[in-house]
């Protein structure tokens, strides 16, 4: 018990060096360019699992907080006149747009279950697109710049990994006190069967709601950070359907439900896509590819790498 | 000796079929009830009416002297009912412990020391790390009357504790309760193992079609002509589950012809 | 202005129609096997496609190629439900099908994008070009003949499920899988054959879909979303739902784009989530009782 304990403990403090030393030891922009987007995705998918994968309940409606932070920073720093660094200040506030804009979204969707509130996220996300695209103080189809920042080409993408990953290790470490915390527990319980979870006194829409405020905020912190890292947010791309499905893939690889599974699914699936669209013979055919890999991933590791390794592991002891 | 629960004619149709037609059920206090009757005789329906899980075209449900008729399932329960169901409801991903977790409201030590302490009364110390689905339906019973206790109710209704179990277990599972009475527990139990309910319930009630056809202590109801008319007969045809039930339930009296005179329920 | 009105209301009900179709292969894939088919989106482009190639290649009519296209889309049926999704079981298998489905999506819509490119194409027919002049409303005989198509279809799938031996063993399965099973129903060829049937329709749905837009291989998914409110709104596994929320979405889109084009399709949502929130099961749906 304790070995096991002290080799997690272990492992987790190899990671997180790894994780601090990656840009130096791969000093290319173009890798460091991999590393932020993976970062952003660990981030992501750890704040939808957090949601979805504690409660049941599959969201694929996590783009609207995704969007809504980047919107949120881009009209905030316009209307503000911020520039520079000091935009990042602006971050707790895209959180609190998320988290707001989930009380209501959260108040109608989670009355239902199952398929149908997967449609339902689905339609709030369209509705979300839609009004990107058609106000005018988010700048329509042209969508919105990001404030000019001042940093060296040579800095540039080291310093949005390092932003990158302090959300990453936020993002793990709720999904670590969700785990363990009694809230999760009654989250977990909701999961298994929620009816009776509600007759044992667990007031499920609270927590449900809570869960699915707090994966919003982060969700849309990292858009912002996206959003200030890629320079642009167009409707398309802020609030990109592919987006949650991206993230249900990465952590269905990893793990649902786990703490690390979401991040080991990211780490996999956003570099390998990026690498897969640079590659000039697979010009069309990345979709294939990704269509083929969500196969075998549900036919052959249908609980997912961590917990299907967990039992190999035990079963080779 | 008060009425510690009181369902109070209760009446509950489907799409025009009566489930329940004025039922009417007491359980004193520290008292172990029972409530037999053939298979869709309403008895869970009436379970499912007092815990809130369904709500009643008539009728009104009490908890001491508190009125809970159309509390929610939560609220029911937080007044200080728990229920166990026929198909165990347990959280199979959580583990065993987890499990036991699910209905505390204390703090946290606290929940952990009862949830602790229950598991070994139920005899699942054993199983706390392991998820809940891997273990067995005998085990499931007892891991569900065990999170039930968790918040101490007053009274725990148990739905069929006893079906589909071994022997071994059935019999684990009415001393658990005996002790469990003993230390001022009230129980009402749905229960076809007729050795089980007569050996364990000081009043017994009978349902059949939605009605209460007799009420009273186990010999009474053991000599009743009208329960076996109206329980055996049709139990014997319909009862699915052969094992769990206990040669007992065509015996006592079963021959003597005598007509009881088991006071009515409603 | 009335005027706009009613034919906007002509055109919501003659392309309700058409959607109806296609959202009918949608809800009874889901009555029967419990899933949702991200795939039928993308499967409707592929339909339109095959189409294409018929009537381009071959020269063959767009409505005698149906004859070609609604078997070979119901046999892509029976395969991907034998080769994945009979094999998911399990506690997480609603988001499991999800996975598999969306990967079929992914891996049609590539195909096709290798094949055809990404220039959006419209099958094209004598009758697409022309209208109908009923009542001084101008009504595409396209859209007509697509309505009739998917009339005579919907009550096809109707009479096979309500009229018909297999249809019983469908409706079995849809009220209570185990039970059926133990009546001696073979349940898998039951959802072999349900989901080709599914799949099937999407031939017929996609040939008009395409003579009467612009697609591409990415068309599916706009498809896919508004086949998922459709089906939401009229209740699961609901035919007569599928069949009136299609009507009623369409025509309410098409009423609003008289004023608001724009926003044409947020009303096209928000009627969803409206719907939901005074009746969560939709219109003629049964209630979900499981978080998974």
């Amino acid at each position: 018990m304790i070995g096991e304990r002290g080799a997690k403990a272990g492992g987790l403090v190899l990671l997180v060096a790894a994780a601090v030393a990656f840009p130096l030891a791969f000093p290319d922009p173009a890798v460091t360019n991999y590393g932020v987007f993976a970062m952003i995705f660990v981030t992501a998918a750890s704040a939808w699992n957090v949601f979805s994968g504690y409660s049941g309940y599959i969201s694929l409606g996590h783009a609207v907080f995704f969007g809504s932070g980047a919107y949120a920073m881009g009209i905030a720093a316009r209307d503000w006149n911020i520039t520079g660094a000091a935009v990042f200040e602006l971050l707790p506030l895209c959180a609190a747009v998320g988290a707001a804009i989930a009380v209501p979204f959260g108040l109608i969707a989670l009355r239902v279950r199952r398929h149908t509130f997967i449609v339902i996220t689905i339609a709030i996300f369209f509705i979300f697109q839609l009004m990107a695209f058609n106000f005018s103080f988010t700048g329509g189809s042209a969508g919105l710049s990001s404030p000019f920042l001042t940093w060296q080409e040579s800095v540039y993408d080291t310093r949005f990994y390092y932003i990158a990953l302090a959300c990453a290790a936020g993002a793990v470490a709720l999904s670590w006190l969700v785990r363990r915390s009694s809230f999760g527990l009654r989250l977990r319980a909701i999961r298994d069967d929620e009816d009776r979870a509600s007759g044992l006194g667990v007031r499920a829409m609270r927590v449900k709601l809570s869960a699915f405020a707090a994966s919003a905020g982060l969700t849309a912190t990292i858009g912002a950070v996206w959003f200030y890292y890629v320079n642009q947010v167009q409707p398309q791309t802020g609030f990109d359907p592919l987006f949650d499905l991206t993230v249900v893939l990465m952590t269905f690889l990893g793990g649902y439900g786990t703490i690390a599974g979401p991040v080991l699914g990211a780490l996999l699936v956003e570099p390998g896509t990026l690498w897969l669209n640079t590659q000039p013979q697979l010009a069309g055919a990345s979709e294939i590819v990704l269509g083929v890999v969500f196969l075998v991933v549900v036919l052959f590791v249908p609980r997912g790498i961590i917990p299907t390794g967990g039992e190999w592991i035990r079963r080779l002891r | 000796m008060t009425a510690l629960l009181r369902a109070d004619g209760i009446r509950k149709a489907y799409g025009g079929v009566q489930a329940l037609g004025g039922v009417t059920v007491e359980v004193a206090e520290g008292t172990v009830a029972g409530l037999i009757g053939p298979n869709g005789s309403g008895k869970t329906t009436l379970f499912n009416v007092i815990t809130g899980y369904e709500r009643p075209d008539a009728g009104r449900v009490f908890l001491g002297g508190t009125e809970i008729t159309n509390a929610r399932p939560g609220t029911v329960f937080a007044a200080g009912i728990g229920r166990t169901f026929q198909l165990t409801r347990i959280f199979a991903r959580l583990t065993v412990e987890e499990n036991m977790l699910v209905a505390g409201r204390r703090k946290r030590g606290h929940d952990r020391r009862r949830a602790r302490e229950l598991l070994e009364f139920v005899g699942l110390e054993r199983h706390a790390g392991l998820p809940a689905g891997s273990l067995s339906y005998g085990q499931r019973k007892l891991l569900e009357l065990g999170y039930v206790l968790v918040a101490d109710p007053a009274v725990v209704l148990l739905d069929e504790p006893a079906g589909g179990v071994n022997p071994t277990l059935v019999t684990h599972i009415a001393d658990r309760i005996r002790q469990l009475n003993a230390n001022g527990t009230t129980f009402l139990i749905v229960e076809h193992n007729m050795e089980f309910v007569m050996g364990l319930c000081s009043t017994i009630t009978v349902l059949a079609s939605g009605e209460v056809t007799a009420s009273g202590p186990p010999d009474v109801i053991r000599s009743d002509r009208r329960v076996l008319d109206a329980y055996l007969g049709a139990d014997l045809e319909e009862d699915p589950d052969t094992d769990a039930d206990g040669p007992g339930a065509p015996d006592g009296g079963g021959g003597d012809g005598e007509t009881g005179d088991a006071a009515d329920g409603s | 202005m009335v005027r706009e009105i009613y034919q906007a209301v002509a055109d919501g009900i003659l392309v309700g129609g058409v959607y109806a179709l296609m959202a009918v292969g949608l809800t009874l894939i889901f009555g029967v096997l419990d899933i949702i088919n991200i795939a039928q989106g993308v499967l409707v482009v592929l339909g339109g496609y095959l189409s294409y190639s018929l009537s381009t290649r071959a020269h063959i009519d767009l409505f005698a190629g149906l004859l070609i296209t609604i078997p070979a889309m119901f046999a892509l049926g029976v395969v991907v439900h034998w080769a994945f999704i009979r094999r998911l079981r399990g506690a997480e298998r609603t988001s499991m099908t999800l996975l598999v489905t969306y990967a079929v999506a992914l891996i049609v819509e590539g195909v096709l994008y290798k094949i055809y490119g990404a220039n959006n194409v419209q099958l094209s027919a004598p009758y697409t070009t022309a209208s109908l002049h009923v009542a001084g409303f101008y009504l595409p005989w396209i859209y007509v003949y697509g309505f009739l198509l998917a009339v005579a279809l919907v009550a096809a799938v109707y009479l096979l499920l309500y009229r018909s031996r297999f249809g019983r063993s469908v409706r079995a399965t849809m009220a209570n899988e185990t039970a059926a099973r133990l009546v001696g129903i073979d349940t898998g060829r039951v959802g072999a054959l349900t989901f080709g049937i599914g799949v099937a329709v999407t031939a017929a749905g996609g040939m008009v879909f395409g003579a009467t837009n612009a697609f591409n291989a990415n068309s599916g998914y706009d498809l896919i979303s508004r086949l998922l409110a459709i089906v939401i709104l009229g209740g699961l596994g609901s035919i007569a739902g599928a069949l009136a929320a299609s009507v009623f979405m369409i025509t309410l889109e098409s009423v609003v784009t008289i004023w608001y084009p724009t926003w044409a399709i947020a009303v096209f949502y928000a009627a969803l989530v409206g719907v939901l929130v005074i009746r969560p099961r939709g219109f003629f749906g049964r209630k979900e009782v499981r978080a998974q």
